[in-house]
């Protein structure tokens, strides 16, 4: 089957679960897309294609595996996240030779289910950016017009799913890091509650902010890889011990939005919103209604405190997560250290980008003496009260929902000097990660100027991706597909 | 120094004596080849989490209750930020605004005098790893084997007004931690360590002085030493007119000195925060009442009882109970039948003399109390004398022989037969006509040396009340 690529994950999924199709074929399709558009693209950091065919290989000599809910289907996963013999190096010069000894829950986790590797997606360095220009390894292209940036801070894993290198990859979001991806590359993504999916093996960014998501082609795609990553994980004590649903099941039962009260709040569809996107949004809103959804007007009244305290936490937690990467037993030392003070300074200093120097600076500052009450105390403080707005908001509405960025894709260079514009491509989506809820990027078409994808946000009460999934299958079959994107249509 | 008043406070660090570390299940012990108790949690790897050792909450609850504090019902790790290659993670996890357990107080006894010391806060954090030096090499190697190890960290009021009290109050806390078996309170080894806080101020003000941060004590003897050394500088300083640094400095245990290590402006700022992979701890109520039920008698109460019950000093009950093995020993040898006060004054004089000396634990020794206890009886029952028993005890403590058939085997019974004695007797009388003339004279006092004949001339095996009896029928 030549267009084998073109499938969805849970169609090639079901394919090899008859044994229509093996999965070595499936890996070679995937191997096959990557080599055509990589070089367009570079998604990936690094190609586990040998390792995913002796996989497969594996995998086909057994045979088809019907509690391996997975079985062959080759996914990809952001570098941020940990996979056993493989490169994990955040996009960043200080781990560039690290490879860990251990899988990351998620990762372990697709394993068991059948999962195949295929390869480490792109992403700004630590996750910092929204645009994976950060990446010390170079930029990523948005698959839709390769003069753009994809996204980021996954915009490899986004750009990956576009491009049809993979059925499925992991991203992590921090402060909007799959969603507004997702967004850009007209994929969906979802980021899950806080605790929903393990952290271990997540090289860690923002700790209290971090969530590792799917990200796919359609919302009963993430359905299905959410429901092999999510669930407690005693390595991570902060993880919930909730169950986890069959998510696919759950959205499998939803024909349509009767009864479903959405709510707009009203800080996210006014100033600042590119009138496209607006646009766009409001007709998927309409979309939702035809199928019976009730629309609510919501607010949210503490939203514009949002990014301060977001970068403010985000910054903080970052400044003492990244100390550990300090050329003394793995990851880059400079050779010309001399002494302590210098091994420090100058493994770090060659060691990591600037917009992660940035945040360490940023992040040390508000945690020091004299200066944490004033910071980091009240950011805690908005975290807070933004997550009263939403308790306040969800009595009323079962979903809430508003652009994922404001914005379609940037081009490639053009806020990458101006740190505060590009902060603010995460407004819509970072109070999710402050308040710890789940939030889903669906694209719902292009905009009517620029013709990049739109994404509207979905976004529900803690453990309510069941809800939001399902709702965004229902939402996503009422609107017209997204054709191939043109920057690889040739490929 | 009358004119001024020490101020000391104690930070004591104890290490907690659990099988696996305190945030992941590497081995918790001591002593092996370098890096072997180590995953990638204790190492810093990226990505990985802190899971916490439930145990160790236990082990923390129990000395929190131990000296009354009063146990927070939500305690809050923190991340104390600094740079060090012993510190993989580049912080270390504790506890910064809400400790696990504050208020507490320790009463300690120095000299006749009872005084109580107040506890600010106890709290959990996990221990650093260890640097290597080897200058022949010019390198410094890192071993990890310590990194991840549960602390519990005891701050005290600053309460104490001098090196006795503080070596007092150290004894103490040292004393309740291995009573409670959470603590193997090595000093030597580290497992049991502090630094002090000492400032001087005029006698009869309020205000404290500026202190001095003083580090690297391995045993009491060195902290004894060390505050009585930072005390006398700190007073020479003041009598001069000048000014005490606020500062951080190192004991030199070969100079007897304190010296310099970091000023007030090269202090760390730690940066802590709440460490966002750690929920708050809560233990539960049924928990805490279970743990308190379960608390063993502490040094305070076992050295009550047993000037209660035993009829022993206050002083020798606190020597008895310090150690608790010490304790363990008195008690069994008790258990054994000796005579509570014999069996104190055996032990503390024979017993840790020849302790001391082999350098051996109370419980490691091969004259168990068993075999003490049997030494007693033979010397309460006539069986040997005092003397020979004193004589005997190295032997006895060495190879752990049993007194009964020890002393058989050398011929060492008393001679408690009167004919057998009455030849001994007979021939020191007669190799002293001299003294035997003085003493009818009326100098009595020659009687000892009389007696001092007989009992060479039975090798110290004449019991020595027999020996009086025949002199003075036979002088008299």
């Amino acid at each position: 089957m030549s267009d084998l690529h073109l499938l969805n994950l849970t169609q090639v999924r079901d394919l090899l679960a008859r044994g229509e199709i093996k999965a070595q074929e499936a890996v070679a399709a995937c191997l096959g897309r990557i080599h055509d558009t990589e070089p367009k693209i570079s998604a990936l950091l690094s190609v586990q294609g040998e390792q995913a065919l002796d996989a497969a290989k594996s995998l086909d000599a057994a045979g088809p595996d019907t509690d391996k809910p997975l079985w062959g289907v080759p996914i990809v996963v952001k570098d941020a996240i940990c996979a056993k013999h493989a490169p994990t190096t955040c996009a960043s010069r200080i781990l560039e030779n690290f490879v860990p000894f251990y899988d990351a829950c998620a990762v372990a986790r697709l394993r068991a289910a059948g999962a195949i590797i295929l390869g480490k997606s792109n992403m700004d360095e630590f996750a910092m950016g929204s645009s994976t220009e950060n990446s010390a390894f170079g930029p990523t292209a948005n698959p839709w017009d390769l003069s753009r940036v994809p996204g980021g801070s996954s915009g490899g894993s986004a750009a990956s799913v576009a491009a049809r290198q993979c059925y499925g990859a992991l991203g992590t979001d921090t402060g909007g890091s799959i969603r507004q991806p997702a967004s850009f590359c007209g994929v969906v993504g979802l980021k899950p509650t806080y605790g929903r999916v393990s952290r271990f093996g997540l090289v860690a960014y923002g700790s209290s902010l971090d969530q590792i998501g799917p990200m796919a082609r359609t919302p009963l795609d993430c359905a299905a890889l959410l429901s092999v990553i999510a669930g407690h994980d005693p390595a991570d004590s902060t993880s919930a011990a909730v169950p986890a649903p069959d998510y696919e099941a759950a959205v499998a039962a939803r024909a349509d939005l009767t009864g479903l009260r959405l709510g707009l709040p009203e800080q996210f569809w006014g100033e600042g919103v590119d009138p496209e996107v607006r646009d766009a949004c409001r007709a998927a809103v309409d979309a939702a209604e035809k199928l019976g959804a009730k629309v609510v007007d919501v607010s949210l009244p503490h939203t514009p405190y949002a990014v301060a305290a977001y970068y403010i936490v985000a910054m903080a937690e970052a400044s003492s997560n990244l100390a550990r990467f300090d050329g003394v037993r793995y990851g880059y030392r400079d050779p010309s250290a001399g002494d302590l003070a210098g091994l420090y300074e100058k493994s770090r200093g060659a060691g990591f980008g600037d917009e992660v120097k940035r945040r360490i600076v940023l992040g040390t500052y508000v945690l020091s003496a004299g200066y944490y009450d004033a910071y980091y105390r009240k950011a805690a403080q908005a975290r807070e009260l933004l997550r009263r707005d939403f308790t306040a908001a969800f009595e009323r509405c079962d979903l809430l929902c508003g652009p994922a960025a404001p914005f379609t894709a940037f081009g490639l260079g053009e806020k990458k000097d101006d740190p505060l514009q590009m902060y603010l491509s995460d407004i819509f989506t970072i109070s999710l990660n402050l308040a710890g809820l789940p939030g889903l990027s669906l694209p719902v078409g292009l905009g009517r100027d620029s013709r990049l994808p739109v994404g509207l946000q979905l976004f529900g009460p803690a453990f309510g991706e069941d809800v939001i999934l399902g709702a965004a299958e229902a939402l996503s079959q009422a609107l017209p597909s997204l054709p191939l994107p043109r920057g690889i249509a040739a490929a | 120094m009358g004119r001024y008043e020490t101020v000391i406070g104690l930070e004591v660090h104890a290490q907690l004596a659990t099988q696996s570390k305190l945030f992941c299940s590497c081995s918790n012990r001591f002593g092996d080849e370098p890096n072997v108790n180590v995953c990638a949690v204790c190492s810093g790897m990226p990505g990985v989490l802190p899971v916490l050792n439930e145990k160790a909450v236990e082990y923390a609850c129990k000395m929190a209750m131990a000296i009354d504090c009063a146990i927070n019902e939500r305690s809050i790790f923190a991340r104390k930020n600094y740079f060090y290659p012993d510190l993989p993670k580049g912080y270390q996890i504790s506890q910064f605004e809400t400790p696990l357990a504050e208020r507490g107080k320790v009463r300690i006894t120095v000299g006749a005098a009872e005084k109580v010391i107040g506890v600010t806060r106890i709290h959990l954090e996990d221990d650093a790893g260890k640097l290597i030096h080897s200058p022949a090499e010019n390198v410094s190697r890192v071993d990890l084997n310590r990194s991840g190890t549960p602390l519990i960290e005891i701050v005290s009021e600053p309460d104490l007004r001098g090196a006795e009290e503080a070596v007092a109050y150290l004894k103490e806390l040292r004393a309740i931690l291995v009573y409670l078996g959470i603590c193997d309170g090595n000093m030597e080894e580290g497992s049991f360590r502090c630094d002090a806080n000492v400032s001087l101020r005029p006698a009869g003000q309020e205000q404290f002085g500026t202190r001095a941060e003083l580090k690297n004590m391995n045993s009491f003897r060195h902290v004894q030493k060390a505050i009585e050394y930072e005390v006398a500088r700190q007073a020479d300083l003041l009598d001069d007119g000048e000014q005490v640094i606020q500062e951080t400095r190192l004991y030199d245990a070969d100079k007897g000195v304190t010296v310099s290590m970091r000023g007030k402006e090269q202090a760390h700022d730690y940066r802590y925060f709440p460490d966002p992979d750690l929920p708050p701890i809560v233990v539960a109520k049924e928990k805490l009442a279970a743990l308190r039920a379960g608390l063993p008698e502490l040094p305070r109460a076992k050295r009550e009882r047993f000037v209660a019950d035993c009829g022993i000093p206050a002083q020798d009950a606190l020597v008895l109970t310090q150690e608790k093995e010490l304790a363990d020993y008195f008690e069994a040898a008790l258990a054994a039948g000796a005579d509570p006060k014999k069996a104190a004054n055996w032990i503390m004089t024979e017993f840790l003399r020849e302790l001391n000396q082999a350098g051996l634990a109370p419980g490691a020794a091969k004259m168990t109390p068993e075999k003490l206890a049997a030494l007693i009886k033979l010397i309460d029952s006539g069986a040997i004398s005092g003397k020979i028993g004193k004589q005997i005890f190295p032997d006895l403590f060495t190879s752990g022989d049993d007194p009964g058939a020890y002393v058989a085997a050398k011929g060492l019974a008393q001679i408690s037969d009167a004919s057998a004695l009455e030849a001994a007797v007979d021939a020191a009388l007669a190799e002293s006509q001299a003294e035997v003339a003085a003493f009818k004279g009326g100098k009595t006092k020659l009687m000892g040396f009389f007696v001092g004949l007989v009992m060479k001339k039975t090798k110290g095996q004449a019991n020595p009340g027999l020996v009086n009896e025949l002199l003075a029928k036979k002088l008299g």
